[in-house]
């Protein structure tokens, strides 16, 4: 073997320098160095701007009297409560705005989705002009046209009231809503046994399926359960039915459920502008189960109800899902453009927050914080939900 | 048996499967529900349409004073009319506003040939390096022109300018970042995906306060960023990560195999990245970044809230003038227009690329 | 033979986690050598040839190549891929360059080569592979069998002193396969030490010195081609052989 006398060639041993791993090594030390170099150099900067300012760092200012009214708020908060508090009113107002504009994002936009590839060539055309004004024209400028839009409306003494019981003025929107009642949350809770008990159901009718061959039915009694259980409930309390209506007293309406002009504003900006968005992501879904998958479908047999169900949907569903968790994040973080009309979300709460304590870096934080928890738990539902149909899938 | 080939050929089709009437039948009317449909639809499109006419267009006042915009039923465009130069231009000197006119003009007046896929080479690359210069140098002035503050910016220049700059800027930022999110060394791929995650999972307007009330904080004690800057600073890192994830599917999207025979060629990691990798991959995302450009044209929009005089920022500033008060509606109508404009026209141009490169897939 | 050997390979072992792709292989290559490896899917041959230029990592055992040793050394890597062609299945040349470019590039990359001299060379490899006049066009406009004689001149074009062919006729139709294994024979003829994971056997048994049998990992068998199709050793050998030859 010669092998060793060719090696003269080479330079004659090779440098720890030369060796991958050791370069590796080496090129992350030197970026990590950096970066934390680049941290501490702010960090030194923010401690001496802060002493210089005689502002004390920590989370002290929480506890201490906010001193300023929020318009809106789900829990109970006046003037003398605590930052703290306000910072939760601030979540919980981003919540809600979100969690409603969810909902009726979804069901507008998969209707303008389903439009556009309509037959009818005018309702195609009609879904497809409002999608191209809608995604080229800024959400914050749209929110700003909605905003002055609810503001010019007549006073409440003129209300619209284009459905019975719905009163739209420049007070915002008032809608009408059930009295509570205690059975109410029976109810609710039936239902939600109603759907637990539908699943154990259809599990059930698979298993048996898969033993013997039959399908035992399962809509009708999943239905029967899911209304027949909070029905009887219902109706076993003497059908305790009382509307809370609006009714104008004096200036203002009483009674029933208060949009705000800012809350109305912002919902309906989010819901237009996402259900544009979410159209286009429902569209490419149905266009994207090939035309094939259906036909071969019913060509084995299968019942039209059946081939929807058990072929297209999974597979558009699998498309659609990953883009619209996207979308329900972007609706969710665009609600904080609230501040620009004056709804007191989040931003806005926490932006007040901080003009007056000057505590900037911990409001920042919490504010952070808040946001990259909610997009977390979004990410993380949709990738539970990926690996679930990726189970079904195989 | 040929000839009776020869007449089904030659046939044409069955009378009343052409002609607007034909047409309007298979579109409109093809079925029950298709025609209750089409008569709803026609019912609210007329509707709609003759009131917005009626507003809009006949009843309109178009150039008279606020007192006659008061009288009239219909919109105030008289409002844009009198206010015009500040809404385009905010409180840039009034005698220096043709600059940022000049500036504009150049600036469209590249798009056209910009848009032809025969003259993309390296003088395009060249011209459009000029003319942003020209433009800078027209806006800021110095060099024989009289210098004007940035806190004199406003309008349509700036969010002009707060897109153009950041999406410059924000690009080099974006290949690094998604370039490292791919890297093999664990503490470079973490920072990144830190770093893209985090300016993801935030909104742009919480990034616009920090920027304002903390880059000051972060400064050396006494030294002091302009408030433009800082905007542009977070547009700028904020559409980066955004930015970085469109070019990371296309890094995704290359066959592995490229990146093999690079390797086996004995190309560098630079070399690969550069001679082979990149282009391929910003080749693939080009629709997708188009889309991803209006998406940060549109951003700028936010930084009205932080007090800065973009397009509706001057919007604001006109329509605070107590004899105009009540017509801002129709002041950021006519910035919804201008916004539709650009946006609409870019949109059309990434579905042009995207057939156009589509096509020299399959040549 | 009294000339060093071109390849060594001693105890190499490979593992894709729990999965042991090589095991224990040991083989020594003569300068000018012509080797044709062939084995069932999933036996390690393409696994093998991609440890010699190091897109794959072994993890035991010890291979050097023209006398220099493949460890995670950077400078020892860069040299070896110098001298080290490899032809793909996939072809893998870069769609957004020329033909042309496709074949200067490293020339001119790696071994700083003046561009018209690299030129040259590119067309002189591109007559031998016989597509001289597709110089300018871009690989999305070649078939198939015009586009892998266009990789192998682009690996020719480093000079290498050995080429590897991973499956090089595997992806094409089979009216483009004798285009591509004249210029594979052609190129055996001239000398050029070759490693070739194949399975036509028809070049098998034209060209190669030693056919390489490789069965889940393992070298089971090899021979001069002769001897290796008409009297196989393994039981595992015959079988395959018998599938291979069957129609």
């Amino acid at each position: 073997m010669s092998v060793d006398s060719d090696r003269r060639r080479l330079p004659a041993r090779s440098s720890l320098w030369n060796d991958a791993n050791t370069r590796a090594i080496l090129y992350q030390i030197v970026i990590a160095a950096a970066v934390v170099l680049a941290g501490w150099y702010l960090f030194s900067n923010a401690a001496a701007n802060l002493a210089t300012r005689n502002i004390a760092t920590g989370f002290g200012f929480l506890h201490r009297e906010a001193g300023f009214e929020i318009g809106e708020h789900v829990i109970d908060f006046t003037a003398s409560s605590t930052y703290g508090r306000a910072f939760v009113v601030g979540i919980l107002n981003t919540l809600k705005a979100a969690s409603i504009g969810i909902v009726l994002a979804t069901i507008l936009g998969t209707l303008i989705g389903i439009s556009r590839l309509s037959s009818n060539w005018l309702i195609a055309k009609l879904a497809s002009v409002y999608v191209e004004a809608i995604r080229n024209v800024p959400l914050l400028l749209q929110l700003f046209l909605w905003y002055i839009l609810i503001n010019s409306l007549p006073g409440p003494r003129q209300a619209l009231n284009p459905i019975a019981m719905v009163y739209i003025s420049n007070r915002g929107l008032r809608l009408p809503t059930f009295s509570d009642h205690p059975v109410h949350w029976v109810m609710a809770l039936l239902f939600l046994v109603g759907i637990a008990g539908t699943v154990f159901l259809s599990r059930r009718a698979r298993r048996k399926q898969a033993e013997t061959g039959r399908r035992s039915p399962v809509f009708l009694p999943g239905v029967a359960l899911i209304i027949g259980l909070p029905l009887i409930a219902f109706l076993a309390a003497g059908a305790p039915l009382a509307i809370d209506k609006p009714e104008l007293k004096g200036f203002n309406f009483l009674g029933g459920i208060d949009l705000s002009p800012e809350f109305a504003a912002l919902l309906f900006g989010l819901v237009v502008y996402t259900a544009a968005y979410i159209a286009e992501i429902v569209r490419a879904g149905i266009l994207a189960v090939p035309k094939g998958q259906s036909e071969a479908a019913l060509a084995t047999g299968l019942p039209k109800s059946r081939v929807l169900r058990l072929v297209v949907l999974p597979q558009a569903l699998r498309v659609i899902v990953p883009p619209l968790t996207n979308e329900y994040l972007n609706l969710t973080k665009n609600s904080s453009l609230a501040v620009g009309i004056g709804f007191p979300d989040l931003v806005s709460i926490g932006n007040t927050t901080i003009n007056q304590t000057g505590q900037a870096i911990e409001g920042f934080a919490m504010m952070m914080a808040v946001y990259l928890t909610i997009s977390l738990l979004i990410a993380a539902s949709m990738n539970w939900y990926n690996r679930a149909i990726a189970l079904v899938e195989r | 048996m040929s000839s009776a080939a020869q007449t089904l050929s030659d046939q044409g089709p069955p009378s009343g499967m052409t002609g607007p009437v034909a047409w309007a039948r298979a579109n409109l009317f093809n079925s029950w529900t298709n025609s209750i449909l089409t008569v709803i639809a026609l019912y609210i499109i007329v509707r709609v349409g003759w009131s917005l006419i009626g507003w809009g267009i006949v009843n309109a006042e178009w150039t008279g004073n606020a007192a006659a915009c008061h009288k009239a039923a219909g919109a105030c465009w008289a409002v844009i009319h009198e206010k015009f130069r500040l809404m385009l231009f905010g409180t840039y000197p009034y005698a220096q506003q043709w600059r940022p006119a000049l500036a504009i003009v150049l600036f469209l007046a590249m798009i056209p040939p910009s848009c032809v896929r025969q003259i993309w080479n390296r003088w395009l690359l060249v011209a459009w390096a000029i003319v942003l210069f020209v433009m800078g140098w027209l806006m800021f002035g110095g060099l024989g022109l009289p210098t004007v503050q940035t806190s004199n910016f406003g309008g349509l220049p700036l969010t002009l300018m707060l897109s153009i700059v950041g999406i410059l800027f924000a690009f080099p930022l974006a290949m690094v970042l998604a370039l490292g999110r791919r890297s093999r060394l664990p503490v470079v791929r973490s920072f990144c995906i830190g770093y893209i995650e985090f300016f993801r999972g935030v909104p742009l307007i919480s990034l616009l306060f920090l920027a304002s009330a903390m880059f000051p904080l972060f400064m050396p004690v006494g030294v002091t960023i302009d408030g433009l800057l800082r905007a542009q600073i977070a547009v700028i890192l904020f559409a980066a990560a955004y930015m970085a994830e469109v070019i990371r599917a296309g890094l995704q999207a290359l066959p592995k195999g490229q990146y093999e025979a690079a390797e086996a060629l004995g190309l560098s990691y630079p070399k690969r990245t550069v001679l082979i990798v990149l282009p391929q991959a910003l080749k693939i995302v080009i629709p997708p970044l188009v889309n991803n450009f209006i998406g940060t044209f549109k951003n700028t929009s936010l930084v009205v809230i932080i007090g800065l005089f973009d397009l509706l920022g001057t919007i604001k500033l006109a329509t605070q003038d107590p004899v105009w008060r009540s017509f801002s509606f129709e002041g950021y109508i006519f910035a919804a227009v201008l916004f539709f404009v650009f946006c609409f026209f870019m949109s059309k141009f990434s579905q042009y690329l995207e057939k156009l490169l589509s096509r020299s897939k399959t040549r | 033979m009294d000339e060093a050997p071109i390849i060594v390979m001693q105890s190499v072992h490979k593992w894709y986690g729990e999965f042991h792709v090589l095991r224990d292989i040991n083989l020594s290559v003569a300068k000018g050598e012509r080797i044709v490896i062939c084995g069932p899917s999933g036996s390690g041959k393409s696994t093998l040839i991609r440890c010699l230029n190091r897109l794959e990592e072994h993890q035991q055992g010890r291979i050097a190549v023209d006398g220099i040793e493949i460890t995670s050394d950077v400078k020892n890597i860069d040299a070896i891929r110098r001298e080290v062609g490899m032809v793909f299945q996939q072809f893998n040349l870069f769609p957004h360059l020329t033909v042309l470019q496709n074949c200067t590039l490293a020339p001119v990359w790696v071994r700083q080569m003046p561009k018209a001299e690299a030129e040259a060379l590119a067309m002189k490899y591109l007559e031998r592979v016989r597509i001289p006049d597709q110089a300018s066009k871009y690989p999305g406009q070649l078939s198939g069998g015009q586009q892998q004689r266009v990789a192998i001149a682009r690996a020719l074009c480093m000079n290498p002193k050995v080429m590897l062919f991973d499956e090089p006729t595997s992806a094409l139709d089979p009216e483009m396969i004798k285009e591509v294994l004249d210029v594979m024979v052609e190129l055996a003829n001239s000398g050029m030490t070759m490693l070739c994971v194949t399975h036509e056997m028809g070049f098998a048994r034209t060209v190669a010195d030693r056919v390489i049998f490789m069965d889940r990992g393992e070298i089971v068998e090899q021979n001069e081609p002769e001897r290796f199709f008409s009297n196989p050793q393994s039981e595992r050998t015959r079988l395959f052989l018998s599938q291979i030859l069957a129609h």
